[in-house]
């Protein structure tokens, strides 16, 4: 690559939650509900020892995109992994709530995820599960009135319950860095064993995960540079073009037609998986 | 986990509020917000324990060295370094001053 070109560009990545939206957001439009110096904290941490941060690792930005109202969710992946417990999933998934209550009252407010998690926060188990439950619900029921785009910059990535999140967007950005998945690395090498997935090795780990092999699988809808201006622009572009024909969770009678396809007793490779999806997709 | 309180002289209350850091591995998080004046109160939530001398000699020499807004701050400590919990104050300080800060 282009060294001019690369310092030239403005990284995404390295970009914490709040400058994130702030990047996808119109020039001076944000402003931040629930903010830090609100401190809802998570009730839960102190009580097991772990130091909380004041925003619960979520930002709430509402704004404008495009001079459109919109509101971006950004989850600090540098706090405990971007996990999402109580406080932090009941910001997302309220922030969707009222943005599809927005439309209904004819204000078209769209939203952006910004993904960078490992999913639920394993300290608040059972409420951080309820959380993402309802952000599920918040995303279908929203996505009928303007699209919910998801992006998974990295490098934390996107797994668990919020990995289906990010399959039940409108549409789903993702860059080189970015890793989805159901289960985590680490998570299938301990139940598969090291055999069988090398949470270690991470070009192999990228190579099934990572942004480029999840977009020619057509699990998402655009591939890009580490690229703030790029994302931003692709972000318009996409809600310039309104709802999805058809969205990808609806199409599940065709995923699951690839997988019935899927011989079990091979280890699957990169290739072959993308020449499955792309094939009857 | 420990929690440690401080206090130092300070001169005229800070003007607004600001934010710095994330609690990340070896990062800490700074809010800044207005106290009255003549006393910046700083409230320390840290992950590791047995180190409050540490954080008085350190915080002692970032808030006394030259004259400050009257603040109360609080840190949420991930074990950060000295040099880093340094830094990261500072550019709490320096929002205060920036436009379009966080509030």
């Amino acid at each position: 690559m282009n060294t001019n070109a690369l310092l030239k560009r403005s990284s995404f990545i390295e970009l914490g939650a709040r400058e994130r939206a702030r990047a996808l957001l119109d020039a001076r439009s944000m402003r931040e509900l629930i903010g830090p110096f609100e401190r809802f904290v998570s009730p839960w941490l102190a009580q097991q020892n772990v130091v909380t941060q004041a925003d619960d690792g979520v930002v709430v930005a509402k704004g404008r995109i495009d001079d459109q109202p919109a509101v971006v969710l950004a989850i600090e992946g540098a706090y405990q992994g971007g996990s999402l417990g109580e406080v932090g999933g009941a910001k997302i998934a309220g922030a969707l709530e009222l943005a599809a209550e927005d439309n209904r009252r004819g204000v078209p407010t769209r939203a952006v995820i910004l993904f960078e998690t490992g999913g639920v926060r394993l300290q608040e188990a059972n409420l951080g599960l309820a959380a993402i439950a309802e952000i599920h619900s918040a995303i279908v029921d929203l996505r009928r009135y303007q699209p919910v785009i998801g992006i998974i910059a990295g490098t934390v990535g996107c797994f668990g319950g919020m990995s289906i999140a990010a399959g039940l967007c409108s549409y789903l950005i993702v860059t080189q860095e970015a890793r989805l998945g159901l289960n985590g690395p680490a998570v299938i090498e301990q139940e598969a064993g090291i055999d069988e997935y090398d949470s270690r090795d991470r070009p192999f780990i990228w190579s099934i995960t990572g942004g480029e092999q999840r977009y020619r699988s057509k699990l998402a809808d655009a591939y890009l540079d580490d690229d703030a201006e790029a994302i931003l622009a692709t972000v318009r572009e996409l809600f310039r073009t309104g709802l999805p024909a058809h969205n990808r969770s609806d199409r599940h009678a065709d995923f699951l037609a690839c997988l019935a396809g899927v011989d079990a007793r091979e280890q699957a490779r990169p290739d072959a998986v993308r020449a499955l999806y792309q094939k009857g997709l | 986990m420990e929690r440690i309180n401080l206090e130092f002289p300070a001169g005229k209350p800070a003007r607004r509020s600001a934010l710095a850091g994330v609690v990340g591995s070896g990062d800490l998080e700074v809010l800044l917000e207005p106290n009255g004046a003549g006393s910046t109160a700083v409230s320390i939530t840290t992950s590791v324990d047995g180190m409050g001398r540490i954080w008085e000699a350190v915080l002692t020499r970032i808030l006394t060295a030259a004259p400050l807004p009257a603040a109360k701050i609080e840190i949420n400590d991930f074990g950060a370094t000295p040099g880093v919990v340094r830094m990261r104050i500072e550019q709490a300080f320096e929002e205060l001053d920036a436009a379009g800060g966080t509030r």
